[in-house]
């Protein structure tokens, strides 16, 4: 079913691409060797080819070309064996050289594409236009002083991936659904490690309106959204913005937007309203990128498996649900982590405890994967203890709470804590037949057709056998003294 | 080709330089000179010729992706004319 | 014994060597000189003191029998050569507070080779002019005067202007220069000097404040074929922090002076002689034809067709490149600021206070053939002319070894001789330029005197990376044409 915005002449459709700026893991930046690590002291990772300093030129960095291949390949995108960099010539405070070096009429990488998952369970595929190098620029502070803003170089020269979709995305979910599965894609190869906050990746979304059925509109970029829950509320505002100007009888202007999160609305960028002509030239300080397919097919061979392949063999070997295997491939440690507990064992039920117990006790002590409240092995050594009918599944809730809390092994546990779970249908026998005998007018009231009454019987008994008693057996054997 | 006194006001916009008004028509009329000199060029036929962006005929070398730079605040900040606590300061930017 | 300051710097060499004199009464010598020539204008930037401490290590290393390949020579360092701790401006105001915390690869190739820097000599700002008239520090003189006129004074070319009076008024023994359309060539014709634009490539542009990096090069000037030999294997080599540096071995130079030229084939290309070309300038150019042949080469003529395009393919490039690579100059970071309420205010207050008027014309220029919808018609099509250009060399190659023209139209003009027209001046670079376009090696040396007494340079250009043979036949040249005229400044 189409997503559409009800205005007050009917139906608009959102037409919306995604201009996603992802920093490239390396050690050093594109064209100079300066650090790149987030939060050091001012220009401290800035060299004098970042300063732009007179005499200064560019070296590439054979990192940055390697992570662009990568991310290339795990786009499924066409790898240019020659690509050229230009410069996008304008001045701005956090742009030493008066420009930017990029890459404009042959980019490194091609067409791709990117299957979004959607949260009902369907998939969409977003085409990627093109993914280029470029240098990212500085960071300018202008609320430290009154009338001065405060110039930093760190970021100046790092290098970014500049990945643009094709407009293929209709509305706010699924931009959001291309955002977290591209992130998810980058996080595997290694390229870059998605960190919105932080900044090293960034989503300019460029959006417009239309009635089912007309050609593109004019469309509107709107920046300065860092967070997927911010993209999804900026596109929601522009969309509403747009049909309440076009409903009014006005025109949507091309233009660049701020996202204004306090205030929950995007705003124009007057001070940028005037046209921006880079002149583009290829750069006379380097020479093309030519790349042969041996060296791109080396790259290809050491690619990991990928969210899309390891979710199908999540679902095919494992017989998960598409949902489940689609929440553990998000990130790849937790899906290493659910397959290591899976191993040899019920990967429904490892599925259901990585999910379920586990995932409750992560959020709730605030851990990450690479810091879990339990180890695997752990956590499969319980699922074992399930698996043989040791304990049940109930006592088992119990076991892994004191997994977490005293760290100790959870077969360690049953028997410190004599947990293990009675099967002996005589004793279960024994402990029904005291429950029965010490409440004779709730059995008559049963009897009688008070159904519910069953359930306060298996409570009663469970209590008799701190809580021990295997809970198939008492169903059972309760049903058939009550008959 | 003839150039305005507007275009010549648009580029020294873009090129960030001031240009007096009373200076205008003169500019104009030196680049306006200039340009009408290089087009000669269009009557030379380039069908089918790569354009070359440079003379070095070598493979675009590329560096070891290791921290050799930076560091050198002191280096950095040598010659600006306005700086305070480690960073260059400008007029403020407002957005 | 001939005086110190009259030296080449092959035989201060061998006396330095023959321990005849010390370093430091070399360079002491040139700095004497050095103050006696004040007037005419051709240092930015004196570093007397430093050469002085310079001279001394070299003594001590020459002592040591530890002599680099320059050690002791003074020389002078175009000021576009980012010297660390000294001033460094291009001529420019925008530069004029500039102390670079770095050494330009060429200028530490030649410290290291023992070289002693007399100080940072002046050029036409940002390396942009044939007459060097557009330095912010005043116009520099050429030592050499009219017969007819003394009192005129004279350009010494450009944009290399200061290193060419330099070397020129015995101020220093040799000096880097920087080519881009002619600026080593041209101003070495004007001056009576020996310049090689070596293959681009074949010295590093680190630190090298840029102008247009597709053209720059750095190469020496000196007073003998000899010297630039010497001079070019201490400045070159490949550097890995200049991406178009070519990775080339340096051959030496000096052992491919074998005056031998027999059976060579040098080109004459028949569009070097347009109408309107002097008959001075013919004449000069046929006796270079007459020396070659006599030395056992063959001249051949040849066509280079699109020569008279390479102007304004070079008009389009350079101030384009130039546009681009002069936006850094913003009064943030370093130079000259004025102030502005704005940072856009701020940016084109300084780069208006800070940039003359021919620096200023080509940034529009270059800003305007990049901009929105004359890509195509100027600079797409300037690059493809250019490949036109420099496949015309590659052909006339296939058949000769080297091609021989004047370098400039003209011998020095006046000072005060120059009309308003840009274009005018530009025409001064008409022989040089196609050899830039082209990213060959070109040299100029001194091929004879005007008849009103003032030194007229011929051209070598050779093929890629063959700068050996370009100096083979230099070498023979100068020989055959056994130029000993000096300035009158010098015999003064």
């Amino acid at each position: 079913m189409a997503y559409v915005i009800q205005g007050e002449t009917g139906d608009w459709e959102l037409v919306i691409g995604l201009e996603v700026h992802a920093q490239v893991t390396s050690n050093s930046k594109l064209f100079s060797g300066a650090a790149t690590n987030f939060g050091a002291e001012p220009n401290t990772q800035v060299s004098l080819v970042d300063a732009a300093m007179p005499g200064m030129l560019p070296v590439i960095n054979e990192k940055c070309v390697e992570q662009a291949v990568r991310t290339g390949l795990g786009l499924k995108a066409q790898i240019n064996l020659t690509s050229v960099f230009a410069r996008k010539n304008y001045f701005y405070a956090d742009l030493p050289q008066g420009y930017q070096i990029s890459q404009f009429e042959f980019p490194i990488v091609g067409e791709g594409e990117v299957i979004l998952d959607m949260p009902d369970g369907s998939t969409r595929t977003v085409g990627i236009e093109r993914l280029h190098l470029e240098q990212d620029a500085g960071k300018s502070l202008h609320d430290q002083h009154p009338s001065k803003s405060f110039i930093d170089l760190n970021r100046a020269g790092v290098c970014l991936m500049e990945i643009v979709s094709k407009p293929d995305m209709r509305s706010p979910e699924e931009a959001a659904a291309y955002v977290t599965k591209l992130r998810s894609i980058l996080r595997y190869l290694g390229s870059c490690d998605g960190n919105m906050a932080e900044g090293s990746m960034r989503a300019d979304a460029n959006v417009s309106v239309r009635k089912a059925g007309e050609p593109y509109r004019t469309r509107a970029e709107i920046k300065n959204v860092n967070s997927i829950r911010f993209l999804q509320q900026a596109i929601e505002y522009e969309a509403r913005r747009q049909i309440d100007v076009y409903e009014e009888g006005g025109t949507v202007v091309q233009e660049t937007r701020l996202w204004d999160s306090v205030k929950g609305e995007t705003r124009s960028m007057r001070s940028k309203e005037m046209a921006h002509d880079y002149r583009y030239f290829p750069d006379p300080d380097l020479l093309p990128l030519k790349l042969t397919q041996g060296y791109v097919d080396g790259i290809k061979a050491t690619l990991p498996e990928l969210p899309d392949e390891k979710k199908d063999r999540f679902i095919k070997d494992y017989g998960l649900s598409t949902y489940d295997a689609g929440v553990l491939v998000a990130e790849q440690a937790n899906a290493d982590f659910f397959e290591a507990v899976a191993k040899g064992r019920d990967p429904k039920l490892a599925c259901n405890w990585v999910m379920g117990d586990f995932a409750a006790a992560q959020n709730k002590q605030g851990r990450s994967i690479d810091n879990p409240v339990v180890s695997a092995a752990s956590l499969g050594g319980l699922v074992d203890l399930i698996a043989d009918n040791t304990i049940s599944g109930r006592i088992a809730k119990e076991v892994f709470e004191l997994m977490v809390e005293t760290g100790k092994a959870p077969a360690a546990i049953v028997e410190e804590k004599g947990l293990k779970q009675v099967t002996d249908t005589g004793a279960i026998e024994a402990a029904i037949d005291a429950v029965l005998a010490a409440n004779p007018d709730k059995v008559a009231d049963y009897k009688g057709g008070k159904d519910k009454l069953f359930g306060f019987f298996v409570g009663q008994v469970m209590k008799n056998t701190g809580g021990k008693a295997n809970p198939a057996l008492v169903n059972d054997i309760l049903k058939a003294k009550l008959a | 080709m003839s150039l305005d006194k507007d275009t010549v006001r648009t580029i020294a916009n873009l090129a960030r330089l001031e240009v007096r008004d009373d200076e205008l028509d003169h500019l104009a009329g030196e680049l306006s000179n200039i340009m009408t000199f290089v087009e000669q060029l269009a009557e030379v036929n380039t069908d089918g010729v790569q354009p070359m962006t440079s003379v070095a005929d070598l493979a675009l070398p590329q560096r070891a992706d290791i921290v050799t730079d930076g560091n050198c605040r002191d280096k950095i900040l040598a010659n600006a004319p306005e700086q305070q606590d480690g960073f260059f300061l400008v007029p403020k930017v407002v957005e | 014994m001939t005086k110190l300051i009259n030296l080449t710097m092959a035989d201060a060499r061998k006396a330095l060597a023959a321990k005849d004199f010390t370093a430091v009464e070399l360079v002491d010598a040139h700095i004497a000189q050095a103050e006696k020539a004040r007037p005419l204008n051709a240092f930015v930037t004196e570093t007397f003191d430093l050469a002085r401490e310079q001279a001394k290590a070299s003594d001590a290393r020459i002592a040591k029998g530890d002599a680099g390949a320059m050690e002791g020579l003074p020389i002078g360092m175009k000021d576009l050569f980012c010297t660390e701790g000294v001033r460094t401006t291009a001529s420019s105001k925008i530069l004029s507070n500039f102390v670079p915390p770095y050494e330009s690869t060429v200028s530490a190739n030649l410290k290291r080779a023992g070289a002693v820097t007399i100080g940072k000599t002046a050029l036409d700002e940002f390396a942009m002019g044939s007459s060097n008239m557009t330095s912010a520090f005043g116009n520099v003189e050429n030592p050499w005067k009219r017969k007819s006129d003394p009192s005129v004074k004279l350009v010494p070319g450009g944009s290399s202007g200061g290193s060419a009076s330099a070397i020129a008024s015995h101020s220093v023994m040799a000096a880097t220069g920087t080519d881009t359309g002619g600026s080593i060539r041209q101003p070495a014709s004007f001056c009576g000097i020996v310049g090689i634009k070596p293959t681009y490539g074949r010295c590093s542009r680190w630190g090298v404040v840029a102008f247009a990096s597709s053209l720059d090069q750095a190469g020496p000037m000196t007073r003998s074929v000899r010297d630039a030999a010497i001079m070019l294997g201490a400045m070159a080599g490949h550097d890995p922090k200049d991406s178009t540096s070519a990775p080339m071995p340096v051959p030496n130079f000096e052992a491919a002076l074998t005056g031998d030229i027999r059976g060579l084939k040098v080109g004459i290309p028949k569009e070097y002689r347009p109408d309107g070309l002097s008959a001075e300038i013919q004449a000069l150019w046929d006796n270079g034809i007459a020396m070659l042949k006599d030395a056992g080469a063959t001249p051949v003529e040849i066509s280079l067709p699109h020569t008279k395009y390479a102007l304004a393919t070079y008009y389009i490039i350079a101030p384009a490149e130039c546009s681009s690579n002069l936006a850094r100059y913003d009064g943030l970071r370093y130079g000259v600021r004025v102030e502005g309420k704005t940072l856009d205010e701020m940016y084109a207050k300084s780069r208006a206070a800070g940039f003359g008027k021919e620096v200023r014309r080509r940034i529009l220029v270059g800003t305007y053939v990049l901009s929105a919808g004359y890509y195509d018609a100027y600079y797409a099509k300037a690059q493809k002319v250019r490949r036109l250009i420099a496949d015309d060399f590659a052909k006339a190659f296939q058949t000769v070894d080297v091609i021989l023209t004047p370098t400039a139209p003209s011998a020095a003009f006046g000072m005060g001789e120059t009309d308003d027209n840009p274009v005018t001046m530009w025409l001064n670079d008409v022989f040089t330029i196609p050899t830039s376009m082209a990213g060959l090696p070109g040299l100029s040396l001194p091929g004879g005197l005007s008849a009103d007494g003032l030194p007229l340079g011929l051209q070598l250009i050779g093929r890629p990376f063959d700068e050996e043979t370009v100096l083979r036949v230099a070498d023979v040249m100068e020989k055959a044409v056994g130029f000993n005229a000096l300035p009158a400044f010098v015999e003064a």
